[in-house]
């Protein structure tokens, strides 16, 4: 094996991809971050590269080159059916160092939060977590601040450099890795501008995925390194993983997504069946603010918000939300956003497109018919 | 047997927060309060040494005033805290503090037959990473987002939950777990050991207590061990407000449906 320097940056090239799959199923967000990570390595001018474990997994590699992968690393063993932290870290660790990515992205999933930590350490490298924003050209980065901050346009303009060490550092090859911390209060772009590769978990739901091209899937290369893996390698043994019972809801993938909040307390069933009805009308799924999971009303797959997930869909009614901060950090991004809320003051009407100020156990019927009416009525 | 137990003081994020101009985090307008996934490894800890009659020391790297919090868990039953200080430390990201807590963890001593607990992540940064970058710093198995904890000898059978369902999965000690709210529920100080709290072992591990040890470095720790740098921090800006309906009757809600209609909405 080569010798490994994690500070020699020219030795470092390409734009990497930890592709998760489980059961031989790939992980949505897998495609989500080679659409994103095909847009950095066209950036860099490098190439763009999936990394792919698991046993029999083959057939799931040329999809990779649809949405933009120029080559799938293969790693295959009976040992890397299930997730090990172990087994995942000694493999990843041990293809980085031979072949030195630049970039290295990992979707934010339990895996993935488990993987990337483990891995940086191992490699000495920085990790940036849960990102939801990655750039590398600096305009294009300019760009993306004008929109999404409050940051003054000649503090923006003049943004090229970093005091590194005492040293100024030129940032313009380093991956700008922006993600939200304090709840959402504030945001913050990271870079690793020392070490390689600079790795970034990112959240599942944010990167856009790329339309699908069976030219590209056709002319994707699999190279299969040479790696070494023993059960002596893996301190952990997975008994079993069982599917929950009940389906789950893909607020993430959803259109629309009708989720109620501390509102609904004077009656939760009533509140959480109307929020049904209205996203069966609507053609969506029900989510919910971080109280009602706290309090039991809906199972944690239901959360929107910083905790919880991301959505953007087409349309999100908020029903008896009032629009904390990290409740907004997972949803203010959706195309229009409906609002019924009995306080006027509620900061859900601060970023509301359509507001209500009522009560969601009387108007929701109401919109409920009306929307059906309209609907008929095209 | 002995459990570490890592903790952090964190600021309130759940109520209002105030940002200064400059775009950094108003701290002192906020509350301190222990991390709340903190409080479910402690918890955890707690249940097993009532099984096992194990020693619980909870670890802390942050500023002298952190003493309280580790009071507090004194009080819930630790038997034990220690408190990683020292302006060498400031600016370190997660690689870098977990070089120092795994330090300090190492200085507490980690044998054959104990357990280090985490919380799963921490809402200020929301990372998730210090806990297993701990357990690679320490050479030790991890299993985060621990749901269940069973133990049987020195076999750990923990239920590792997953979005789409959970992992079974065994574990000798010593090892590292992250725990998730899902595991217990915390529970609060004694009364008899809010009495005993000031009297129970506490230290303060400083730069001085930990430097002969290989993972502390003038390049591994604080600012100048950090692999990560802010580039720049911002507040998002608002969306502008949109259209308030008039109303809250049928006809309202007519409107809307309308508009909806119109634009191609619905």
């Amino acid at each position: 094996m080569s010798t490994f320097n994690n500070t020699d940056l020219a030795a470092f090239k390409d734009v990497w991809v930890f592709c998760e799959q489980r059961q031989g199923v790939m992980m949505p967000t897998s495609y989500e971050l080679i659409s994103e990570g095909r847009k950095l390595a066209d950036e860099l001018g490098v190439e763009l590269c999936g990394l792919l474990l698991g046993d029999n997994v083959e057939g799931l590699a040329k999809e990779l080159g649809g949405y933009g992968a120029d080559k799938v690393i293969l790693c295959e063993s009976p040992l890397l059916k299930e997730y090990t932290t172990d087994g995942y870290t000694k493999v990843i660790c041990d293809v980085i160092e031979e072949y030195k990515p630049e970039i290295m992205l990992i979707g934010a999933t339990n895996i993935g939060r488990d993987l990337g930590p483990r891995c940086a350490a191992r490699l000495h490298t920085g990790l940036c977590a849960d990102c939801t924003h990655l750039d590398v050209d600096m305009d294009i980065y300019r760009d993306f601040l004008r929109s999404a901050s409050t940051l003054p346009e000649e503090k923006i303009a003049g943004l090229n450099s970093a005091m590194v060490l005492g040293q100024k550092h030129d940032v313009s090859r380093d991956l700008k890795m922006t993600r939200p911390a304090f709840g959402g209060h504030l945001m913050a772009s990271i870079i690793c501008p020392r070490f390689r590769p600079a790795m970034a978990t990112v959240r599942p739901g944010v990167m856009k995925k790329a339309p699908f091209d069976q030219a590209k899937a056709d002319a994707c290369q699999i190279v299969k390194p040479n790696f070494s893996l023993t059960e002596a390698d893996m301190s952990t043994q997975v008994v079993e993983v069982v599917k929950a019972a009940k389906k789950l809801v893909d607020l993430i993938g959803a259109d629309v997504v009708v989720s109620v909040g501390r509102g609904i307390s004077k009656d939760v069933q009533g509140g959480i069946k109307l929020a049904e009805e209205l996203a069966e009308v609507l053609g969506g799924v029900v989510g919910g603010s971080r109280a009602t999971i706290d309090s039991g009303w809906l199972s944690a797959d239901h959360q929107v918000g910083q905790t919880g997930k991301t959505v953007h869909p087409k349309i999100y009614v908020a029903l008896g939300i009032s629009g904390a901060i990290q409740h907004k950090a997972g949803m203010q991004d959706s195309e229009c956003i409906i609002a019924v809320n009995k306080n006027e003051t509620a900061p859900i009407f601060e970023i509301a497109d359509y507001g209500i100020c009522g009560d969601l156990f009387k108007v929701t019927p109401m919109l409920i018919d009306a929307i059906k009416a309209a609907k008929a009525a095209k | 047997m002995k459990i570490i137990v890592c903790v952090k003081q964190v600021p309130d994020t759940s109520g209002k927060v105030a940002v200064n101009p400059d775009g950094t985090l108003n701290r002192a307008s906020m509350a301190a309060i222990t991390n709340p996934d903190d409080l479910n490894a402690v918890e955890a800890a707690l249940a097993l040494k009532e099984q096992t009659g194990a020693e619980v020391v909870v670890v802390s790297m942050g500023p002298p005033p952190a003493e309280g919090m580790l009071r507090e868990i004194i009080a819930r039953g630790a038997d034990r805290a220690v408190l990683v200080s020292g302006r060498e430390f400031g600016g370190s990201d997660t690689y870098a503090t977990s070089q120092i807590l795994a330090s300090a963890i190492s200085k507490i001593g980690v044998e054959s037959e104990d357990i280090v607990m985490c919380g799963r992540q921490a809402i200020d940064g929301d990372t998730a990473q210090v806990g297993p970058q701990i357990a690679e710093k320490l050479g030790l198995p991890q299993v985060s987002y621990a749901a269940e904890i069973k133990k049987d000898g020195d076999t750990l059978t923990i239920k590792r939950m997953l979005e789409d369902g959970y992992m079974t999965i065994k574990v000798k000690t010593p090892c590292l777990i992250t725990c998730i709210k899902e595991l217990n529920t915390p529970r609060y100080m004694s009364v008899d050991g809010i009495f005993e709290c000031y009297s129970k072992p506490y230290e303060v591990f400083d730069y001085n207590t930990l430097k002969d040890d290989p993972l502390i470095d003038p390049t591994t720790i604080g600012l100048k061990g950090s692999p990560t740098n802010i580039l720049t921090s911002f507040t998002p800006p608002q969306k502008g407000a949109g259209m308030m309906l008039e109303g809250a009757d049928k006809e309202t809600c007519e409107k809307l449906a309308g508009i909806l209609a119109a634009k191609h909405i619905i």
